[in-house]
């Protein structure tokens, strides 16, 4: 499937972004995203359907840069990709010894975290974007989190952010894939973007940038869905909206497994 | 065979559940327990979230009690009048479980307090059998040596026979006041929603050391009560939480129903007072390993709490 290019200022027809671009020539005014470089890009998947036997999944990205000239000598251009899960709230708890045990003390409420969050570049990350880009456009991974604070009850809050993120980097949610985006030519770019097993359901949206000495020059937007399908997708609902129901079918199955193996057993010894 | 668990959201090793299961079951068989309280750190262990591994624990406790009861019906060692009276009691201490259960949730303490609880449970209950039957043991050996008949120990006279409200518990071959079951059946009930566990190993030790039942039927009686109090349970923290995922309850379930019925048949061939050291060995020994988790530096001091999926 070919990704769908979202509206940007890039994009508008040919000849209406030469007039812009001249326009802007003429008043002196150097706009980094009136450039002639347009993405094309596309996804091996945009469905990933979770069922019993879901161990993890391999997204491939790939696209071309359409140029109407070729680049000029020395300048080069690089790719990022990302990939964002349903973001959710959550408590990050901290650890401390009371009365010689450990227990929760200090903790910092996230208003919002990626469940999932893969960021992929075709140099390294502050080679192909400035910091005032990335915080314009949210790339980098700590950027992704949003802790406003307040009702935090720990005097260094960022350190939990840390250990958030290093807690889902270990767990496969976060990832941080320096020069992991082949790019030949300054044309074709692909790259592999590892799901992990324990996925959230929901949209997740895949953003590609194409930048140059640091400046975002184009970018593209598409999303891949994740879904439970068969049993997995059909338990998950009906715990969800017929609780009861769920409930008097966990017990009939174990009812029923206890008494049948008994059964079985008695048959056995005979 | 990796398989995917729908509520827990997790990947595991089916046949590493399917064995969990099995151990359990074995044990539970052997000594008349619902093995909640060995399932339920052994689910947390291999990285299913706490609230997803109380609530499936109970599915398999019911479980396997179910298969471990059918022997104890076959030969009327259940004890019907008192095991309704602790079942009544029972759904009483369940209902404040929920609520302190939900409330220590949202304070992020609740994994805490279910540490604590075992290893003071596990503690006291671990060391009172396992000095009571080390001491009957050798008594018995003694008595064997010297060709005498083993000494019949009288049934003490606990406080709970001067009470009021007495009641004859005929099966139990008790006449005592009605009080203090229901007491245990509270206790019991409030533990089994709050720690994921049947109540077994408490409730066996509080049917004799404290109530003075006849020990024959102890285990079925306690089978019984265990069955009902953690269907409740599953029904609650199913309409409360939704955590009970069906996937893990089946793999776990499926290892053990038949470990059960293995445990029952090794149960059977061996001494009370010989299965009551081990059963108070094996409390013993979770108990301590709970307690390191407690007292040594975790590995990492942050956790991760998400609200409606606790990690």
């Amino acid at each position: 499937m070919t990704g769908t290019i979202a509206p940007h200022p890039a994009r508008r027809p040919a000849l209406a972004r030469r007039l812009i671009l001249a326009a802007a020539l003429g008043l002196m005014i150097v706009a980094p995203a009136a450039s002639a470089e347009k993405l094309v890009s596309g996804v091996s998947q945009d469905q990933v359907a979770i069922n019993a036997t879901f161990n993890g999944s391999d997204i491939l990205v790939y696209g071309a840069v359409a140029r109407d000239a070729p680049l000029a000598k020395g300048v080069t251009q690089d790719v990022i990709i990302t990939l964002e899960g349903p973001a959710q709230p959550l408590i990050v708890r901290k650890k401390a010894r009371q009365f010689g045990i450990w227990a929760n003390k200090e903790s910092v409420p996230i208003d919002s975290a990626p469940s999932f969050y893969s960021v992929s570049t075709s140099v390294p990350l502050r080679q192909a974007l400035t910091h005032t880009e990335d915080l314009r456009y949210k790339v980098s991974i700590p950027l992704a989190i949003r802790e406003i604070g307040g009702t935090a009850t720990a005097k260094h809050p960022q350190t939990f952010v840390n250990a958030l993120i290093d807690i889902r980097t270990k767990a496969g949610q976060y990832e941080m894939n320096e020069d992991a985006v082949k790019f030949r030519d300054d044309t074709l770019f692909s790259t592999r973007v590892k799901l992990p097993a324990n996925l959230t359901e929901g949209t997740y949206k895949l953003r590609i940038f194409l930048t140059q000495g640091g400046q975002v020059v184009d970018m593209s937007h598409s999303e891949i869905t994740v879904q439970k399908t068969g049993v997995e997708r059909w338990l998950f609902n009906l715990s969800a909206k017929q609780p009861a129901l769920y409930g008097i079918l966990s017990l009939f199955i174990a009812v029923a497994a206890g008494w049948l193996a008994s059964a079985a057993f008695q048959l056995l010894r005979r | 065979m990796q398989i995917y668990l729908p509520i827990a959201e997790v990947v595991v090793n089916a046949f590493l559940l399917f064995g969990i299961g099995g151990v359990v079951g074995l044990l539970s068989g052997m000594f008349g327990v619902g093995g909640g309280f060995l399932i339920t750190p052994a689910l947390f262990f291999i990285g299913i979230p706490p609230s997803v591994a109380v609530s499936t624990g109970a599915v398999q406790v019911v479980a396997s009690s179910v298969s471990a009861v059918m022997v104890h019906l076959k030969r009327r060692t259940v004890d019907f009048r008192m095991g309704t009276v602790m079942l009544l009691s029972g759904f009483v201490g369940s209902t404040i479980g929920i609520y302190v259960f939900k409330e220590l949730e949202r304070l992020g303490h609740i994994n805490l307090f279910v540490e604590v609880c075992y290893t003071v449970l596990m503690g006291l209950i671990g060391t009172m059998m396992f000095q009571e039957s080390l001491r009957a043991i050798l008594r018995n050996r003694r008595a064997g040596k010297s060709g005498a008949p083993p000494r019949v120990i009288k049934r003490s006279h606990t406080k709970a026979q001067k009470w009021p409200l007495k009641v004859k518990f005929r099966t139990s071959g008790l006449y005592i006041s009605i009080l203090p079951p229901i007491m245990i059946g509270i206790v019991i009930g409030f533990l089994t929603t709050t720690l994921g566990v049947g109540g077994g190993f408490i409730l066996v030790p509080a049917m004799i050391y404290l109530l003075g039942m006849n020990t024959k039927v102890v285990v079925g009686t306690s089978l019984y009560q265990v069955i009902f109090i953690s269907c409740y349970a599953v029904m609650a923290h199913v309409l409360t939480s939704q955590s009970v995922d069906l996937v893990l309850a089946v793999l776990l379930t499926l290892g053990g129903v038949i470990g059960a019925q293995f445990g029952a048949m090794i149960g059977l061939k061996l001494k009370a007072e010989q299965l009551r050291i081990l059963l108070a060995i094996l409390v013993l020994l979770v108990g301590i390993k709970i307690f390191f988790g407690l007292v040594l530096e975790p590995a990492d001091l942050f956790n991760l709490d998400i609200p409606g999926h606790a990690q």
